[in-house]
């Protein structure tokens, strides 16, 4: 019986295939303008627009179509227009060019926005010079898979987010390119969500932007020379694996700025070449493994209102201060790190250090305290302090130390 | 006075020690540089080093060579010349080869790996350094007639700028740390020679900006046409004044 049923199945399917139109727009086509075409289709159908050029103005999907561009056909918005409305279930967009959307202050264009939907895909599109990129509000299981965003505005106000998504469900952001939007990846009241495997890079303001989204996970994206890196904000259950964030230099940029993180997980990223790695505030419950920091201005900016954190088997290599905190108050453990300054022995061979380490240096507390003292950046009296601190700490948190600092680099 | 100045000079370079300061400088800065992969932290490493062997050097080798040559200023002096050409032309001999060490010792290395604008702001500020502490040592020198006394007033002048100064800013930051002292901070750097050099220097590098705000105050004045142009002029002005001063002493001086 459940045999028969399954061959039903597989029968109407086949059937609705069957009835399924493919019409093909194009300059040498019948229909030359996706608009009309749009018009004699209906649910389940397919369009294919062929190469070229289409001023189409805004575009509005109502059908529940695939549309299919063959040599990445060009939608031009003429800096007036929404390029194209999503407003079914069920639209696919795979293959085209969405060039130049309006640009305005009072109103959110996008080069793609997809209006209150569920199971959209949006696939191998290129985006170029659109305020906002692709646009999700209030969707559901829709896909944004490996297309392409550039824009190159310089200002912050004439400039939207790239992959913008807000009160979102299980979406899935894979494999996209985005470069000079505001925001590389905007996320906000997003959940049960994927960022996989991104590169956001050279955006004005944040590679990645997460606001009020919980039991999300991104993993596996480059995250580099963005304005001030990457930030995590009021979020909870946040998994992020293997990500790398790179070369986000300058004054207030983070690679990661985590702001009311809690029940999080930071594991397997590499943090190089930023003024503070990682900036976190107010955090709990968040445990981070086998990351590693690598040529940091500040590896780890950890405030005193964060508890819970458990840093265990990092790596901390070439950073200019390894961790700095604003206070005495330590709730957080380190364990099993390696730190390229530690200077302690190894008497019985254990490859775990005798003597715990201390990540605090002096002089970043005293800048900490009072941050003209800056002034005396990398001259003697700074190196001796810090010295003669390793030896009697005074000012430094007692607790903030490691107690099993590993001998050698661990190999990530 | 050109004569002299020859004469002073070739005693100078003949003289091992500088020979020896050279060869260190070389040897010091090559190491860096093929030590690190990373040119930016090799001038970092080097930084430390010229703010600190530099002045030294200059200082105590200055006044070693002005006491030394205790006679023949004597000698000098009885002949019919001023003795302000005298002076000069010591100080003149004694700046112009440690500047030539340091050109030649860390100069030439920086200019082969790092050629940009931060190598030569070092080049220039390490220049300005030995010839400031070559004009302080003038002052150690002519003060007393005690060699021991001498050399142990131009190491106390050394300590005083590279170490003591620094203290007496972070003392001073903590007793104002209720004012904002940024602004402040930078007139206070202008009256040390070795902080204005290594402020100088930061600010060409990357890592400025994890100085922050006093960074940023900083940049905003020293790195401007004219924030530059004062600064050089304040190093200039501690050329000038510890020089006249010792001039000043020297003409008066019952030899």
């Amino acid at each position: 019986m459940k045999k028969a049923s399954w061959i039903l199945c597989c029968g109407i399917l086949y059937s609705t295939t069957l009835n399924a139109k493919t019409i093909k727009v194009g300059p040498h086509q019948e229909i030359a303008d996706i608009t009309t075409g749009l018009q004699k289709l209906s649910n389940g159908d397919t369009l294919i627009a062929e190469g070229g050029t289409y001023h189409e103005k805004n575009l509005v999907v109502d059908k529940s179509i695939v549309l299919i561009g063959i040599n990445h056909p060009v939608l031009d918005g003429e800096n007036k227009y929404e390029n194209i409305s999503v407003k079914a279930d069920w639209v696919t967009v795979d293959g085209f060019t969405i060039n130049n959307s309006g640009i305005s202050s009072t109103v959110d264009y996008a080069g793609l926005k997809i209006y209150n939907r569920h199971n959209v895909t949006i696939r191998n599109n290129i985006f170029n010079d659109c305020f906002f990129g692709i646009y999700s509000q209030n969707c559901t299981n829709c896909t944004i898979k490996n297309n392409q965003l550039s824009a190159h505005q310089v200002q912050e106000q004439r400039s939207g987010n790239g992959i913008h998504c807000w009160k979102c469900d299980t979406m899935q952001i894979i494999g996209n390119t985005i470069s000079g939007h505001r925001d590389g990846i905007y996320f906000e009241f997003v959940t049960h969500s994927i960022i996989w495997r991104n590169l956001s890079n050279g955006n004005l303001r944040y590679g990645l932007h997460f606001m009020f989204s919980s039991h999300d996970t991104y993993a596996v994206n480059i995250f580099e020379n963005n304005g001030a890196g990457v930030s995590v904000m009021f979020s909870n259950h946040v998994h992020m694996f293997h990500n790398s964030f790179r070369e986000n230099w300058g004054d207030g940029s983070y690679g990661l700025l985590l702001k009311e993180i809690s029940d999080s997980y930071i594991d397997g990223n590499i943090f190089e070449r930023n003024t503070s790695g990682i900036f976190m505030e107010g955090g709990s419950r968040i445990e981070m493994y086998k990351n590693t920091f690598r040529g940091n201005g500040w590896a780890l900016k950890i405030q005193a209102s964060c508890m819970d954190i458990k840093l265990k088997n990092n790596n901390f290599l070439g950073n200019t201060f390894d961790v700095g905190t604003n206070g005495s108050l330590v709730l957080n453990t380190f364990d099993y790190n390696y730190w390229d300054k530690y200077e302690g022995y190894d008497l019985n061979k254990d490859k775990i250090g005798d003597v715990p380490y201390r990540p605090v240096s002096m002089y970043s507390m005293i800048v900490e305290k009072n941050p003209p003292a800056m002034m005396l950046f990398h001259s003697l009296i700074t190196t001796l302090l810090d010295k003669s601190e390793k030896v009697i700490p005074s000012l430094t948190p007692e607790n903030l130390k490691d107690n099993h600092p590993l001998m050698k680099p661990l190999q990530l | 006075m050109i004569k002299i100045v020859k004469y002073i000079l070739l005693d100078i370079l003949r003289n091992k020690i500088v020979l020896a300061y050279t060869i260190f400088l070389f040897a010091i800065t090559f190491c860096v540089f093929s030590l690190e992969d990373n040119a930016e932290k090799g001038l970092l490493t080097l930084l430390n080093l010229i703010l600190f062997i530099v002045p030294l050097v200059s200082i105590i080798f200055s006044t070693i060579y002005i006491y030394n040559s205790s006679e023949f200023i004597e000698l000098l002096v009885s002949q019919p010349i001023k003795r302000k050409s005298i002076w000069l032309s010591l100080f003149t001999g004694l700046a112009g080869a440690l500047s030539l060490a340091f050109i030649i010792g860390a100069g030439i290395p920086l200019l082969i790996y790092v050629r940009s604008v931060t190598g030569l702001m070092m080049i220039v500020n390490g220049v300005l350094i030995s010839v400031i502490f070559a004009s302080l040592a003038m002052v150690a020198a002519v003060r007393t007639r005690d060699k021991a006394k001498g050399i142990g007033f131009s190491i106390l002048l050394w300590l005083f700028f590279s170490l003591v100064y620094d203290g007496l800013v972070l003392f001073l930051l903590f007793q104002f740390s209720d004012y904002p002292l940024e602004k402040a901070m930078i007139i206070i750097s202008a009256l040390n020679p070795i902080d204005l050099g290594r402020i100088l220097i930061l600010l060409k590098m990357d890592v400025s900006a994890l100085m922050g705000y006093t960074g940023a105050v900083f940049k905003e004045f020293y790195g401007t046409e004219k924030g530059l142009f004062v600064s050089f002029s304040v190093m200039i002005l501690w050329i000038l004044l510890p020089l006249l001063y010792s001039l000043r002493k020297f003409n008066r001086k019952d030899l």
